[in-house]
C-alpha cells in the first residue's frame, strides 16, 4: 500500500497553486514554466498510478478527522478515469489560458486559483469516502468562483453570485444527504455497498429519499433541469475557464459525484432494486431534450455552448441510469467522449472571440477561410456532438443505443434520435456559415474587432491545443478498440462494477 | 490535592508580569516579542502532552479562602489557544503600533491589560469553584474594557463606557446567583456543589441570574447590543482578541455550570438553544448589512457564537453517542472560530489600514495590491461558512450529525440557514475586492510581520479541521463531565 503517489500528485497541483500566489504579479515566465511543468508531471503521475493499479497495486491514504469521521484517499480505476480526463484535459487548458490571457491583469490571481480548481478536482476523483469527496467538491465551488468572477465586471460578478447561490445551496444539500446516510449506515467507504443493502428493508424508504436528496446537491453541478440556470449565465467568464466549466472539472464534477453515488455507495444492483434508477433516466430524458432545444435558441455562440453542455452532461446520467454494463460503459465513456469534444468548441470559440472578436453566431460567415484551423476543429467537435462516425460522440450514441435495447427501455433510442437531430439543427448551420456562406474574409462586411494577421490564423498557445483535442475525440473514436481508449478503459471499469459484486 | 504546582503558576502569572515589563519599555520590535513571549505557548503545549497520565486537580489556601483549581484536557487545550492567540495578538500589536500613529501612553498600557487579560481567562479554564470563577471573570472584563478604551476617541469612550456598564450589569446578577448557591448550599467549590445541589427553585433561580449574566457577557442575543459599536472603534489586535477568546470565555462557564447544576433542564437547555438560533439568523443578517468591514466582522461574531449555544439542547438528556458528538463539535467550533475570527479581524484591520477605507466599497483593487491580507480573510472566512476543508467545517459535520441523531430537526435548519447568510456576508467583501473599473485608491504600504500573522492563525483554523482528532483526543473520554 502507497500513499506517496495520491499526495504527490494532490501536491502538485496544490503546491504549484501555492507558489504561484507568493510570486510577484511580472513574474510571468516563472509562472508559465511552472504552470506547464506542474500539469505534466501530474499527467506523469496519474498515467503511472493507471500503471500501477493495472499491475494490482494499491495506493490509499487515510487518517481519522475526528471520531469515525476519516479523510480517504484511494485511487481505483473509476476514480483514474475522472483523473486521467481532468489532468489530460488540464494540460491543454493550462496551455490555451496562458495564450488567452497574454498581458491581461491579475494573472497571478487567475492562475493560483486554476491551479487550486485542478487541485480540487484530483481530490474529489481519488476521494475514498463521501466526507473527503465532499471536502473537495466544496473546495472546487470556492475555487471557480474567483475564475467566474475573473472580469470584475457587472455580469461576471453577477454571474458569479448565481453561481455561488446555486453551488452552495447545492453544497449544504448534498452535507445533509451524507450526515444522514453516515448516521443510518456509518462511514460511507466507495465500493463498500454491502452496507447500505443489509440495512433492513423498513429503512429503504428513508434511502430512497436520500439518494434523492443527494442527486439534488449533485444536480447543481451536473446541471440537471431545472437546477441548471447557472451554467448559461457563467458564460461571461474567459473562454479558459468556460472550458473548465464545461469539460474538464466542475459540471464534470457533478456528473462523477451521481456516478459515485450508484455505483460505488448505493450499487448499482441496489439502486436498481430500490427503483431510483428508471427516475434518473426520466431527468435525463428531459435535461437532454431540454438542453438541446434552448441551444437552438441562442443566437450567441458560447450560450449555444452551454445549452448543448446541459444536454450532453445527461448521457452521462443517462447511462448510469440504463440498468446494464453498456449503460455504464457509455456513461462513463462519454464523461471522457464530452471532455475532448466540449473542450475543443470551447477552445475555437474562445479564438473566434480574440482574433476577430465575434460572439454572435451570425457573424460567423466565412470564418473558415480566414481561420481555417480553428474551423477544422470546431467542425469536428460539432460533428462528434452530432454522433456521426467514427468520431467520439459516435460511439457514445451508440453504446446508449444498445444499452437502451438492453434495459427494454425503447423509448430512450426515440430520445437519443430527437436529440442527434436536435443536435444537427443547432450545430450544422454554424458549420455552414464558416464553410459555405460568404463574409468578411470574401470581401463582403467586416469582423466585429478583427486583430492584424499574423503568421498562423492566431497565437499559437491557442491554435495547439484546440488542434490537438480535436485530433484526439477524432482518434478516439476511430481506434476505440484500442486497450487505452476511452471506451476500452470504460469496459474494464464497467466489467469490475458488474462483475465484482 | 496539592497546591498549585510551579510551572502552572509561571504560566498564569508570566503574561501579566510581561505586560508590567512592557508598559515600563513597550516593545518597539516584534523580533523581540516572540523570543520572549514564546515560551508560553511552548509551556502550554507541554502542559498539554503531559495531560494524558490524568487530570490535575487541588486547592490553594489563602488564609481563610480556599480556592479550587483542576486542569484537564480542556483546561489545557484552551490554555495552549489562549497563549497563541495572546502571542499572536502581541506580535500583531507590535507592528500595528509602527503602521498606525497610536499614543504612546496608550501604547503601553495595552500590555499590563493584554497580561491581565491573559492571566484572567488562564484563571477561568481552571477554576473549580466559583469564587475563582468570579476572579477571572472580572479581571477578564475589566482589562477588556481597558483595552477598549485605549483608543481615546469620543466614539470609543462612549461605546467603552457602555460595555462597562454591561459588564457590570452582568457581574452583579453573577454575585446574585453565587449568594443564593451558597445560602442553599453552604459552598462554592464545583465539586461539592454538584455532590449536593438538588435542581430546585432556588437553584434554578440561582443558574437563571447566572446564565443571563454570562449571557450579557457572551453578547449572546438579545443582550448582544454592546458587541458591534465597541469593535468598531477598537484598537484591530484588542478586536482580535477578544472577538476570539473573551466572549466565549463566558460561554464556557456557562456550559461548566449548566452541566454541573441543571444537567437535566431539558426545557432551559432548549430556550438557550433558541436563544442562539436567533443570534446565528439575527447575527448573520446583521452582518449582511453592515456598512464597515470591522462591523461586518464584529456581527459575524454575535452570530457564530450562536452555533456555540446549540450544545445545551445537544448535551441535556441526549444519548451518550450525540452527547459526544455535540460535546466535540463545541470544543472544534470554538477552537476554529477563535483562530478564524482573530485571523479576520487582523486581515480586515490590515486592509483598512492600507486602504484608509471605511466602508466595504473602498475595497475594490484590494486583489491585486493587497493580495496577502485578502486571501487570509478569505481563508478565514472558509471557516467562518463552515466550508472544507476548515475546523468550522468538521465542527458543523458534527452539529449536523448530532442534531440529525437526536432528531432535534430544528438545529438543522439553523445550521443550514447560518452557512448561507455567512457565505452572503463573506461573498459582499471578497466581491468588492474583484470590481476593477474605479480609480485606484492610495495604498499604504504593511509591515510584513502583520500580515503574516494573520495568515497562520488562518491557516491553523484551516488545518484544525483536518487534524482536529489530536486535540480532540485530548478532550476524551474524561470530556464529558
Amino acid at each position: 500500500m502507497s500513499a506517496f503517489l495520491p499526495l504527490a500528485t494532490l501536491a502538485s497541483s496544490l503546491l504549484t497553486a501555492a507558489v504561484i500566489f507568493v510570486l510577484p504579479e511580472g513574474a510571468v515566465r516563472t509562472r508559465t514554466v511552472l504552470n506547464l511543468a506542474a500539469a505534466l508531471v501530474k499527467l506523469v503521475l496519474v498515467i503511472w498510478m493507471a500503471r500501477g493499479l493495472i499491475a494490482g497495486e494499491v495506493y490509499a491514504v487515510e487518517f481519522p478527522v475526528a471520531e469515525g469521521l476519516s479523510f480517504v484517499l484511494r485511487v481505483d480505476a473509476l476514480g483514474l478515469t475522472f483523473a486521467g480526463l481532468s489532468s489530460l484535459l488540464w494540460l491543454f487548458t493550462t496551455i490555451y489560458a496562458i495564450g488567452y490571457l497574454e498581458d491581461s491583469p491579475n494573472r497571478r490571481r487567475f492562475f493560483g486559483f486554476f491551479s487550486l480548481c485542478v487541485a480540487s478536482t484530483l481530490g474529489i476523483s481519488l476521494a475514498g469516502n463521501l466526507f473527503t469527496l465532499l471536502i473537495f467538491y466544496e473546495l472546487l465551488t470556492l475555487s471557480t468562483y474567483p475564475l467566474v468572477a475573473h472580469r470584475g465586471t457587472p455580469q461576471a460578478l453577477a454571474a458569479a453570485t448565481v453561481y455561488l447561490r446555486y453551488t452552495l445551496s447545492a453544497g449544504l444539500v448534498l452535507m445533509i444527504g451524507m450526515v444522514a446516510l453516515q448516521i443510518l449506515a456509518g462511514d460511507q467507504r466507495f465500493g463498500q455497498y454491502e452496507s447500505l443493502a443489509a440495512l433492513d428493508p423498513s429503512h429503504h424508504g428513508l434511502l430512497i429519499g436520500l439518494f434523492w436528496v443527494l442527486i439534488l446537491g449533485f444536480g447543481v453541478k451536473a446541471a440537471l433541469v431545472p437546477l441548471h440556470g447557472w451554467l448559461p449565465r457563467a458564460m461571461v467568464a474567459p473562454a479558459p475557464v468556460s472550458a473548465l466549466l464545461h469539460a474538464v472539472a466542475v459540471v464534470k464534477a457533478g456528473a462523477f459525484g451521481i456516478v459515485r453515488l450508484v455505483y460505488d455507495v448505493y450499487g448499482i444492483g441496489f439502486s436498481a432494486a430500490l427503483g431510483v434508477l428508471d427516475g434518473l433516466v426520466v431527468i435525463a430524458a428531459v435535461t437532454i431534450v431540454y438542453g438541446s432545444v434552448r441551444a437552438l435558441t441562442q443566437q450567441e455562440l458560447k450560450p449555444r455552448l452551454a445549452f448543448s453542455t446541459v444536454s450532453q452532461v445527461s448521457y452521462i446520467v443517462l447511462g448510469i441510469g440504463l440498468f446494464g454494463p453498456l449503460g455504464t460503459i457509455a456513461a462513463l465513456a462519454h464523461l471522457l467522449h464530452q471532455g475532448l469534444m466540449k473542450v475543443t468548441l470551447f477552445f475555437c470559440a474562445g479564438n473566434y472571440a480574440e482574433e476577430l472578436g465575434i460572439h454572435r453566431i451570425d457573424e460567423l460567415d466565412g470564418v473558415g477561410r480566414r481561420m481555417p484551423l480553428s474551423s477544422l476543429a470546431f467542425t469536428v467537435g460539432a460533428l462528434g456532438m452530432i454522433g456521426m462516425p467514427p468520431l467520439v460522440g459516435f460511439i457514445t450514441k451508440w453504446t446508449l443505443g444498445m444499452g437502451a435495447v438492453q434495459a427494454e427501455m425503447p423509448w430512450v433510442i426515440a430520445v437519443l434520435v430527437a436529440s442527434t437531430l436536435l443536435n444537427a439543427a443547432y450545430f450544422l448551420p454554424i458549420v455552414d456559415r464558416l464553410w459555405f456562406r460568404r463574409g468578411p474574409a470574401h470581401g463582403i462586411g467586416a469582423w466585429p474587432a478583427e486583430r492584424a494577421p499574423s503568421r498562423l490564423e492566431t497565437s499559437a498557445w491557442l491554435l495547439v491545443p484546440a488542434l490537438v483535442t480535436a485530433l484526439l475525440s477524432l482518434l478516439g473514436g476511430m481506434l476505440a478498440g484500442l486497450p487505452f481508449s476511452p471506451l476500452q478503459w470504460a469496459t474494464r471499469v464497467a466489467n469490475q462494477n458488474y462483475l465484482a459484486p | 490535592m496539592s497546591p498549585l504546582p510551579l510551572h502552572l503558576l509561571w504560566l498564569l502569572l508570566a503574561p501579566l508580569a510581561l505586560g508590567l515589563l512592557a508598559w515600563a519599555s513597550p516593545p518597539r520590535h516584534s523580533g523581540l516579542v516572540l523570543l520572549v513571549v514564546l515560551p508560553l505557548p511552548l509551556m502550554a503545549l507541554w502542559l498539554l502532552l503531559g495531560i494524558e497520565a490524568g487530570p490535575m486537580a487541588g486547592r490553594l489556601t489563602l488564609g481563610p479562602l480556599t480556592l479550587h483549581w483542576r486542569l484537564d484536557g480542556l483546561a489545557a487545550l484552551l490554555g495552549l489557544l489562549t497563549q497563541l492567540l495572546l502571542l499572536a495578538s502581541a506580535l500583531y500589536a507590535v507592528g500595528y503600533a509602527r503602521a498606525t500613529i497610536l499614543g504612546r501612553r496608550a501604547y503601553a498600557w495595552l500590555w499590563p491589560l493584554l497580561g491581565g487579560l491573559g492571566l484572567g481567562l488562564g484563571l477561568i479554564w481552571i477554576a473549580a469553584d466559583l469564587l475563582l470563577l468570579y476572579v477571572g471573570l472580572e479581571l477578564m472584563g475589566l482589562c477588556a474594557v481597558g483595552m477598549m478604551l485605549l483608543p481615546g476617541s469620543a466614539e470609543a469612550l462612549s461605546a467603552g463606557l457602555r460595555y462597562l456598564l454591561f459588564a457590570l450589569v452582568g457581574s452583579l446578577t453573577w454575585l446574585l446567583g453565587i449568594a443564593l448557591l451558597l445560602g442553599a448550599w453552604g459552598r462554592l467549590d464545583l465539586a461539592g456543589l454538584g455532590a449536593v445541589a438538588q435542581p430546585d427553585p432556588v437553584t434554578q433561580i440561582a443558574v437563571a441570574l447566572l446564565a443571563s449574566g454570562l449571557l450579557l457577557k457572551a453578547a449572546i442575543v438579545p443582550l448582544h447590543s454592546w458587541l458591534a459599536p465597541v469593535h468598531g472603534s477598537a484598537w484591530t489586535p484588542v478586536s482580535a482578541i477578544h472577538g476570539a477568546l473573551v466572549v466565549k470565555a463566558s460561554f464556557f462557564i456557562l456550559l461548566l455550570l449548566w452541566r454541573l447544576l441543571l444537567p437535566e433542564a431539558i426545557a432551559g437547555a432548549w430556550a438557550l438553544g433558541v436563544l442562539g438560533s436567533l443570534a446565528v439568523l439575527w447575527g448573520g443578517v446583521q452582518a449582511c448589512r453592515a456598512a464597515g468591514l470591522k462591523q461586518l466582522v464584529a456581527w459575524s461574531t454575535i452570530g457564530q457564537l450562536g452555533y456555540l449555544m446549540l450544545a445545551f439542547p445537544l448535551l441535556a438528556g441526549t444519548s451518550a453517542g450525540v452527547a459526544a458528538m455535540a460535546w466535540q463539535a463545541t470544543w472544534v467550533q470554538l477552537a476554529g472560530h477563535a483562530l478564524a475570527k482573530a485571523a479576520m479581524f487582523m486581515a480586515a484591520g490590515n486592509l483598512l489600514l492600507s486602504t484608509g477605507a471605511q466602508r466595504l466599497e473602498g475595497l475594490t483593487g484590494t486583489s491585486r495590491r493587497l493580495p496577502l491580507s485578502l486571501m487570509t480573510f478569505g481563508l478565514a472566512a472558509v471557516t467562518i461558512m463552515g466550508l472544507p476543508p476548515s475546523a468550522g467545517f468538521t465542527a458543523k459535520w458534527l452539529w449536523l450529525q448530532a442534531s440529525l441523531a437526536a432528531g432535534q430537526w430544528p438545529w438543522v435548519l439553523v445550521l443550514a440557514l447560518g452557512t448561507l447568510l455567512s457565505a452572503a456576508y463573506v461573498f459582499r467583501v471578497l466581491r468588492c475586492s474583484f470590481v476593477e473599473d474605479v480609480p485606484e485608491p492610495v495604498f499604504r504600504e504593511l509591515p510584513l510581520a502583520m500580515e503574516l500573522i494573520a495568515l497562520a492563525l488562518a491557516l491553523a483554523a484551516i488545518g484544525l479541521g483536518l487534524a482536529a482528532a489530536w486535540p480532540l483526543a485530548a478532550l476524551a473520554p474524561a470530556g464529558l463531565p
